[in-house]
């Protein structure tokens, strides 16, 4: 980063607002970023922060009811606020494209890839339309898509939502632009899909020179990805800096707040909970005087904080341009509060509750084609679970970890007899349970069985309260029937996941996603049950709400000896969360053991493959990469022999897709499904590698 | 798709066969009363209903009867109208020709006109334009036909003298006698599709892949004729379908209001004089009109949504 180049973009004391009937809303408040030429910056905040803002106003794309009330965005020389339609069209797509966080609804549903591709060049320059479609066809592979002949003849619907975002991402350096926006664009994706979005994304920005904004909410992606990062809290940056700087000495209490509600590779939440940040973000009309911050700050200093609104003050003796938004950043001492510092006990683990024994759910699918009509092959079966094989105790938390499509939602549908299993056995508290629908169970086996689900915001009924939605399963399960009692338990709950007791008279659509979220919760052991599944039940939250909720589950569950079944694709929570791990690929079982066993080496390919798709957001820690290619192969046809043999990167020879892998124990109750033997699978060293914590940077600084 | 088209097909003469049935059972069966008592009417004696009966072989098993029915059909053969005392199809086919007539005007004129002004109001949702003909297509809406019939005579034909006041077409066929209820049944109709197509395109307008195309610099008129128009004519698409069977069979109104000599009024006209042999033919045609369009709704649906079309 030269001193001298130009920079692509300047944003200089930016203030955007929404005009709605409620009056101006400040979006965006005293925003200032350069961007040098070939530089990634990050973006990183919660919902609501305004980061999505700053990238639309760069745009210049705000709808109808937005926009820049002060300060100037400045691109090459010219001032993007000044400019009429006519000429930000002509800036649009080929000198400063976007990528966005769902790459399906980004796409034209009834247009062909092809269309879709070359309209950018012919729209852009005096080129014909053989030149535009060699240059769509080059960049498809440019971006590593295989056969793009082929994908230029199809449609969005017809690819896979990693193969989707790859043809924005075409579409977006199709004209070589100068300027990359990247709106969360891993979000809507799987682990894998993401970590080879990533390398791609890095890649390009290598091989064209291209800047890049890169906006995110996750602080291990932007660790991966970036140069600088901004952080923004509420409209505003609170602190910037290069990632080395900002990384390592976080000086904001937010950031430190944000890297607290992160788990790392090594905490588990016994010997290091998580420390979620109080209270909530205020809304843009309701934001305090001085730091906005301070209600949730933890270093609050009264007369001091609340005064009038802080500057960016530049952070001494640190890199040329860490900044910081904080009046006491050289008083707090971070370190006196590490989160390391709290250590809760260690749930002593009873009976045994599940026993999943070869449990199977095929689904059966009519194809009604003629081809199928005239072959009598009418219908096939999708193997969603192959096999199920595992158990789980009193107080346990087991995790089912997996990419979307592996099944792992399909088996707590059999758990919870939404679905019937096809073959054998699920014993819930030694009553096989895998053939009983929903309807058939007893009232008692229905509320020893619970769930939360993934998206807080679709599973409450809109046009209950929050109290009648609790009385009612107290009723049901709880065999109460006196009134005073149901209210009396329904407060007690609200207690439990710590929600004001005035929450019994409110609508869910007053609630916030964790407020909704932890509703869910109480509903869900409304009836005191042994075991509750939660499908992803943080993966709708933000950061700091999902980590609140995360400790809030540990807690609930650490009272009532409750066996947790925690289903996640995200392998940090899980390594955080889980007692023991169950890693399925394609409906099959492919490592399961202890959640040491399963994170240490020896592992299966796929877990590895796994474990080395997880950003981190630790300067220190090292991983080894390996980024899997192609797809997850359809549940229709899977292949014959291994189903990770299509992308596995350690695929021995033929026999792994002609023959199934035995399951082979490495120690009691630590079984790898795989062809290599476990001596061989032994020798690979961990694939992420944590500094011990003398060595690290911080610790001997701060001596 | 083949699949597809020869699946919507196959349903198409299905429903036409069920139709046929429940028709002929209400109609030519004891079902509901004796038809021998509804052609003859309420004097005839017990003597002539016997002779009738026998002369058109109502005595006959019931399912022997309905093929023998059905094959007629079939061969075109529709029998004769009591009311008309001729041949079923010399009456008809000069009315339902009459009613193609002024549904292909009506048609011509209000489908570009709703449509345009739909997209248009779409496009901006909210803005001056839009509300103008929102508002303009809710006050046509609300007005049922024989109130404007009413209106339109009173202004055009009362007042300004421009048009005639009838359209019994008596001296041959006169375009101008086509306008009056052409128009009512046009500024009835407007309305809904209008707002059907403004409804789709606000919603396409707001969706993730317009912004797309709008952030690569497409031309604002690539953005709505390429990108959003096709999305957006989706939903209507099937709406102006439903039109077909209305104005064949739904326009009575207007019909008898201007003295049309159409298919509508035939079809009252049939009911009203128990004309059994017509009101069936009527009947069915415009049943196989409705099942027809639907059908082509169907197909055209999915030829417009690629993502039915491939999955």
């Amino acid at each position: 980063m030269n001193q001298d180049q130009t920079p692509v973009l300047v944003c200089k004391d930016l203030c955007i607002s929404y005009y709605t009937r409620a009056g101006e809303i400040p979006a965006v408040v005293d925003f200032s970023l350069t961007v040098l030429p070939g530089e990634t910056i990050g973006i990183v905040g919660e919902s609501g922060c305004g980061k999505s803002t700053v990238a639309m106003a760069i745009m210049q794309y705000m709808g109808a009811n937005g926009g820049i009330k002060s300060g100037s965005i400045t691109f090459k020389g010219r001032d993007l606020t000044q400019l009429s339609e006519d000429q930000l069209r002509r800036i649009r797509g080929s000198e400063i494209a976007m990528i966005y966080q769902e790459p399906f609804a980004s796409l034209n549903p009834s247009l062909k890839i092809k269309t879709q591709l070359m309209e950018v060049p012919l729209a852009h320059e005096n080129i014909s339309k053989d030149e535009a479609r060699r240059r769509a066809v080059e960049m498809l592979s440019d971006v590593k898509l295989p056969d793009p002949e082929r994908l230029m003849e199809s449609y969005p619907h017809q690819l896979s939502g990693g193969q989707q975002q790859r043809v924005v991402i075409a579409m977006g350096l199709l004209s070589n632009p100068s300027l990359l926006l990247l709106d969360e664009p891993t979000t809507a994706l799987d682990v894998t899909v993401e970590a080879g979005i990533v390398k791609l994304v890095a890649d390009i920005s290598k091989k064209y020179g291209t800047s890049q904004i890169y906006i995110s909410h996750n602080l291990g992606l932007i660790l991966e990805t970036c140069d600088r990062v901004f952080v923004m809290y509420s409209g505003e940056v609170v602190e910037e800096g290069t990632i080395d700087s900002l990384f390592t000495w976080p000086r904001h209490p937010y950031t430190h707040g944000l890297f607290a509600c992160i788990p790392l590779p090594t905490a588990d939440k016994h010997a290091a909970p998580l420390k979620p940040i109080r209270g909530q973000l205020p809304l843009p009309f309701e934001r305090p005087r001085g730091c906005y911050y301070h209600p949730r700050c933890d270093h609050f200093k009264p007369g001091l904080c609340d005064r009038e609104h802080i500057k960016m003050e530049h952070v001494e003796d640190s890199a040329a341009d860490h900044r910081v938004r904080c009046l006491r950043y050289k008083e707090i001492d971070h370190h006196l509060l590490k989160p390391s510092d709290e250590v809760k006990e260690p749930i002593a683990l009873g009976k045994r509750v599940l026993n999943v024994d070869g449990m199977k759910k095929y689904y059966e699918v009519r194809d009604s084609s003629l081809r199928a009509l005239f072959s009598g092959k009418r219908i096939r079966y999708v193997k969603a679970n192959e096999e199920l094989n595992f158990t789980a105790q009193e107080g346990e938390t087991v995790a089912i970890v997996g990419e979307s499509g592996c099944g792992k939602s399909t088996f707590a549908k059999v758990l919870m007899g939404l679905e019937s299993g096809t073959d054998g056995e699920v014993r819930h508290k030694g009553k096989d349970i895998s053939e009983v629908a929903v309807r058939d169970r007893s009232d008692k086996q229905i509320s020893s069985l619970q769930m939360v689900f993934q998206n807080p915001f679709d599973t409450l009924n809109p046009s209950h309260g929050v109290g009648g939605q609790l009385s009612r399963v107290i009723k049901k399960f709880g065999g109460e029937t006196d009134k005073k009692k149901i209210f009396e338990r329904v407060m007690t709950l609200l207690d439990t996941v710590k929600l004001p007791r005035d929450f019994y008279y409110r609508k869910p659509r007053q609630l916030s996603g964790g407020q909704k979220q932890r509703v869910g919760i109480a509903r869900a052991f409304a009836g005191n049950p042994s075991m509750v599944i939660a499908d992803e039940p943080i993966s709708a939250l933000d950061v700091s709400v999902a980590a609140a909720v995360t400790e809030l589950l540990t807690d609930i569950q650490r009272e009532h000896k409750t066996t947790l079944l925690f289903i996640s694709h995200d392998l940090s929570v899980v390594r955080y969360l889980a007692d023991r791990i169950v890693v399925m690929y394609l409906g099959h079982i492919l490592e399961r053991g202890t959640t040491e066993q399963v994170f240490d080496p020896p592992y299966h390919p796929y877990t590895e493959a796994l474990l080395s798709a997880v950003p981190i957001a630790d300067p220190e820690v090292t991983k080894r990469e390996i980024v899997l290619e192609g797809n997850l192969p359809s549940a229709m046809n899977p292949p014959k022999g291994c189903p990770f043999c299509t992308r596995c990167h350690r695929r021995i020879g033929e026999i792994c897709d002609i023959e199934m892998p035995p399951d082979r124990e490495v120690v009691d109750r630590h079984v790898i499904k795989c062809h290599i033997p476990i001596e061989e699978l032994s020798k690979i060293g961990p694939v992420i590698i944590v500094p011990d914590e003398s060595e690290r940077i911080h610790a001997t600084k701060s001596e | 798709m083949v699949t597809l088209v020869v699946k919507r097909i196959g349903f198409m003469i299905f429903t036409m066969i069920v139709v046929s049935l429940i028709l002929f059972l209400l109609l030519e069966t004891d079902l509901t009363g004796d038809p021998a008592a509804r052609v003859l009417g309420q004097f005839a004696n017990e003597e002539q209903k016997e002779l009738w009966r026998e002369q058109h072989g109502y005595n006959q098993p019931v399912m022997l009867r309905y093929v023998k029915w059905l094959g007629n059909f079939a061969t075109g053969n529709l029998g004769e109208s009591i009311r008309f005392k001729g041949p079923v199809a010399d009456v008809m086919l000069p009315r339902l020709w009459n009613t193609v007539i002024l549904g292909f005007w009506t048609f011509a004129v209000m489908i570009p006109l709703s449509l345009i002004l739909g997209v248009l109001s779409g496009m901006k949702e909210g803005s001056k334009l839009d509300r103008s003909i929102s508002v303009f297509g809710i006050i046509t809406t609300s007005v049922p036909e024989f109130a404007s019939a009413v209106i339109f005579s009173a202004i055009f034909v009362f007042t300004l003298k421009w048009l005639p006041g009838t359209s019994s077409m008596s001296g041959g066929f006169e375009f101008k006698q086509l306008i009056l209820p052409a128009m009512v049944l046009i500024v009835y109709d407007f309305g809904y599709v209008a707002r059907m197509t403004r409804a789709s395109m606000a919603e396409v307008m707001t969706s993730q892949y317009i912004r797309t195309a709008v952030l690569k610099g497409l031309p604002y008129r690539s953005v709505i004729l390429k990108h959003a128009l096709r999305n957006a004519l989706i939903a209507p698409f099937t709406v102006i379908m439903l039109q077909i069977n209305w104005l064949l069979s739904g326009v009575i109104v207007v019909e008898f209001f201007f003295a049309y000599k159409g298919f509508g009024a035939l079809i009252l006209e049939a009911s009203l004089n128990n004309d059994i042999a017509l009101l069936e033919a009527c009947a069915m045609v415009a049943v196989c009109v409705a099942v027809t369009t639907q059908t082509i709704a169907d197909i055209g649906y999915t030829f417009l949504n690629p993502r039915i079309r491939f999955s």
